[in-house]
């Protein structure tokens, strides 16, 4: 029952992330990978709430395992980041791929601690 | 999303790699991973439903595999999350192998191979935010030490295996590419 539920919210998580990327991408020309950052930046807020709210017993196992192992794992990535950091890279865009690293890491540690911040506030003893 | 200026168009001609030349050139790779030549972001929608379906069964299989990596090695509240840390540089390592494969390869592979494999499994089976918020969760817990560690040494490692793999995918290829042209 508990691997259906990954299942499902990987079944969920993986296509949003394919279109939120595209959504995002869409908007602009510059190459730079704005949509695997938002798509992680985002999925970090949402894990982050989720992860607060289990601290302080508000969320149930099986709400867990559905959103945060099944849709926020899935949801975001490290393989596309990692991919997109080299391709950068390789292609001469050395600056841009550290800009990758440093803006990826920060915006999703940053919400991150937004996400737990919010679920404290919310839910918090 | 069109092609970059950044992006070169097709891979730029080795000197010491002149059998190649008879070769067609590759398509030009976009930075996006999701993005094969064939997945232009005009592409009509009423063809996105395979490839939407690809992504999804994908990532379900991804994320299940990530789950049952954390179900055999399971990280106690506190302790440096070696599981997930693996599961990101392993996935890493893969991505690199396939992209490599896919571009220099099998540029003609079935069109759903990329959704399917990079953008789905690969895709579900690394995760950014539980990288994110454990970083956050061991420096809330008082290991600050942990916590700088680990948002370093994924980072460190999941490049160097994607570029570590991809170079060596590349350089097996070609390798074979000149013992054939030699026999």
């Amino acid at each position: 029952m508990t691997w259906l539920l990954v299942v499902v919210g990987g079944m969920i998580g993986a296509p949003c992330r394919y279109l939120m990327d595209r959504a995002v991408q869409r908007r602009h020309s510059s190459g730079f990978p704005w949509g695997t950052l938002a798509v992680n930046m985002s999925g970090s807020l949402v894990l982050g709430v989720l992860v607060g709210a289990r601290l302080t017993g508000a969320a149930p196992e099986n709400l867990m395992v559905f959103a945060a192992t099944g849709f926020c794992g899935a949801y975001t990535t490290y393989s596309t980041f990692s991919y997109e950091t080299l391709r950068l890279a390789e292609t001469g865009a050395r600056g841009a791929a550290f800009a990758n690293v440093a803006l990826s890491v920060s915006a999703a540690l940053g919400a991150a601690v937004m996400g737990l911040g919010v679920a404290k506030a919310v839910w918090g003893g | 999303m069109s092609h970059p200026p950044h992006t070169p168009d097709g891979a730029a001609p080795d000197p010491a790699e002149s059998h190649r030349a008879n070769l067609p050139l590759p398509p030009p790779e976009p930075v996006d991973p999701d993005l094969g030549p064939e997945l232009a972001p005009s592409e009509r929608p009423e063809s996105q439903a395979p490839v939407l379906l690809a992504i999804a069964l994908g990532g379900g299989l991804g994320a299940v595999i990530r789950y049952g990596a954390t179900v055999l090695w399971p990280t106690p509240a506190g302790s440096f999350p070696w599981t997930v840390l693996v599961v990101n540089v392993v996935g890493c390592a893969a991505m690199g192998v396939l992209m490599a494969l896919l571009t220099e390869v099998w540029p003609d592979a079935p069109r759903l191979t990329r959704p399917f494999l990079g953008t789905g499994v690969l895709g579900g089976f690394t995760t950014f935010s539980t990288y994110a918020v454990d970083v956050q969760t061991l420096f809330d817990g008082g290991s600050p030490g942990r916590a700088l560690g680990t948002l370093v040494l994924t980072v460190a490692a999941a490049l160097a295996a994607v570029a570590g793999a991809s170079w060596l995918t590349r350089s097996a290829v070609r390798l074979g590419r000149a013992e054939g042209s030699l026999a």
